[in-house]
């Protein structure tokens, strides 16, 4: 079975360690937040200008002034701070931002990044995420492994037009847990009842098996 | 020093066909809500706009695409506005879509006093075409160049009458940068108080970087993404 974005976003949150600050992005990532374990110390980073986001404000409590980059009203954790763009960024392009968690439209095999735009038909616009992926010292990118269309998404090369180059660690999709390696996609966990042969088949840039791979426990 | 102006007629008032103006916020937070409504009141066009977000379809920068007043959008993130859409793909407006921390980072430069700064943002991608590249440490840099705008508009939530302001949570964002960062800086805020009421310890931006101050009304303050839990 296929993972569900929760299951991605608990396996993703497994690889949260103590003291960490965190960017976590819309969408899936944003579900990551949820299965921070119980004890464990993190800090989330929201660039709109804010260290030390909390969970959605209670109905009534919602603050115009308050919201995170995702333009959710959010509230904030004890200890919290609130600063500008630029000081955020510059959080961010000094490394002191420990993982970015974001989802993508396409990864390569030399981890490459495409997740800002569709030529003719996608003009949204790139946001924070180019800041991010051409700063953060770790990056995992939440994604379902293929498009809608069943075509995969981790490629040789990025068909898209990139949002960085050479910039992400690991992937967690629904159905495997990956690295990006000198050498192609790393396969280390697949998705319970995924076979190998499915997430080869699936798989269009060079992909590497090493002895049994394991299945994602929950 | 007093800064105070009538109101936002007052403070926009030389704001004319073509100019180049910045305008604080991130998504619908901390907009300055009455300068927008009134430079679509005074129907000026052709402006050049540059803002993390172009609002929504029916509120904020929103509004003044509506009129048609906006020729060129310099901005980050563009979704959640149809019109915007639109007008992109038919060709009546120009879009320069750029990293949002360049974005943040050129508005803080030309408040600085710096011309240019260099970023990773972009590098490798097509935001770097037709830029000068340079490799610090093994990793590529983009040179990106301070804006130079006409005019500032910010919201903030407090100000005094020597134009010193404190801005409120996430509705900082782009606010202090872009009021450091325009020829002529409006600010609007929610609460104006004499001079020597705030905290000198506690004020985000010296008054010596905004022109003209009023105080503002109505606020509507839109929510765009209301989130809850339950209780």
């Amino acid at each position: 079975m296929a993972l569900t974005k929760e299951q991605i976003a608990e396996r993703i949150a497994r690889e949260l360690r103590d003291g960490y600050y965190v960017n976590l992005g819309i969408g899936i990532p944003t579900l990551v937040a949820n299965y921070i374990p119980e004890g464990m110390d993190v800090v989330l980073q929201s660039e709109n200008g804010l260290l030390g986001m909390g969970p959605f404000p209670f109905e009534g409590e919602e603050d115009p002034d308050l919201i995170n980059a995702g333009k959710q009203t959010i509230t904030t954790v004890p200890g919290s701070v609130f600063f500008d763009s630029a000081m955020s960024f510059g959080m961010i392009r000094a490394g002191k931002v420990d993982l970015t968690v974001l989802g993508a439209m396409e990864v390569s095999e030399n981890g490459d990044i495409a997740n800002w735009k569709i030529p003719g038909k996608m003009v949204k616009g790139m946001g924070g995420a180019m800041d991010l992926v051409a700063s953060a010292k770790n990056i995992i990118v939440a994604m379902m492994h293929t498009n809608p269309k069943g075509e995969s998404k981790l490629l040789p090369q990025c068909t898209l037009p990139i949002t960085g180059v050479r910039c992400v660690k690991k992937i967690v999709s629904d159905l495997a847990v990956l690295d990006i390696t000198p050498q192609g996609f790393k396969l280390l966990e697949r998705a319970p009842g995924v076979s190998v042969d499915e997430i080869r088949a699936k798989t269009a840039g060079k992909l590497i098996i090493e002895g049994d791979v394991p299945e994602i426990a929950f | 020093m007093n800064k105070v102006v009538s109101g936002a007629e007052a403070a926009i008032h030389d704001i004319s066909d073509g100019s180049v103006i910045m305008l604080g916020g991130f998504g619908l937070c901390g907009i300055p809500e009455n300068c927008i409504n009134a430079l679509v009141k005074k129907g000026v066009k052709n402006l050049t706009c540059i803002s993390n977000n172009a609002g929504v379809d029916d509120f904020g920068i929103g509004l003044m695409l509506q009129q048609k007043q906006v020729k060129k959008m310099i901005s980050s993130y563009v979704g959640e506005n149809a019109e915007f859409e639109r007008q992109l793909l038919s060709g009546e407006l120009e879009v320069e879509l750029i990293p949002q921390g360049t974005l943040a980072t050129r508005c803080l430069a030309a408040g600085y006093g710096m011309p240019a700064i260099f970023t990773p943002a972009g590098a490798g991608t097509e935001v770097g075409t037709g830029k000068e590249v340079r490799n610090f440490n093994g990793k590529d840099y983009l040179l990106e160049y301070a804006f130079d705008a006409d005019f500032a508009i910010v919201k903030a939530w407090k100000g005094d009458t020597a134009g010193n302001l404190v801005f409120k949570e996430t509705a900082r964002n782009f606010n202090p940068l872009m009021a450091m960062a325009g020829k002529i800086t409006i600010a609007e805020v929610e609460e104006l108080v004499p001079a020597g009421a705030l905290d000198p310890d506690y004020i985000h931006t010296p008054g010596i970087y905004v022109h003209r101050i009023f105080q503002g009304s109505n606020y509507e303050k839109r929510i765009e993404q209301r989130t809850v839990r339950k209780r």
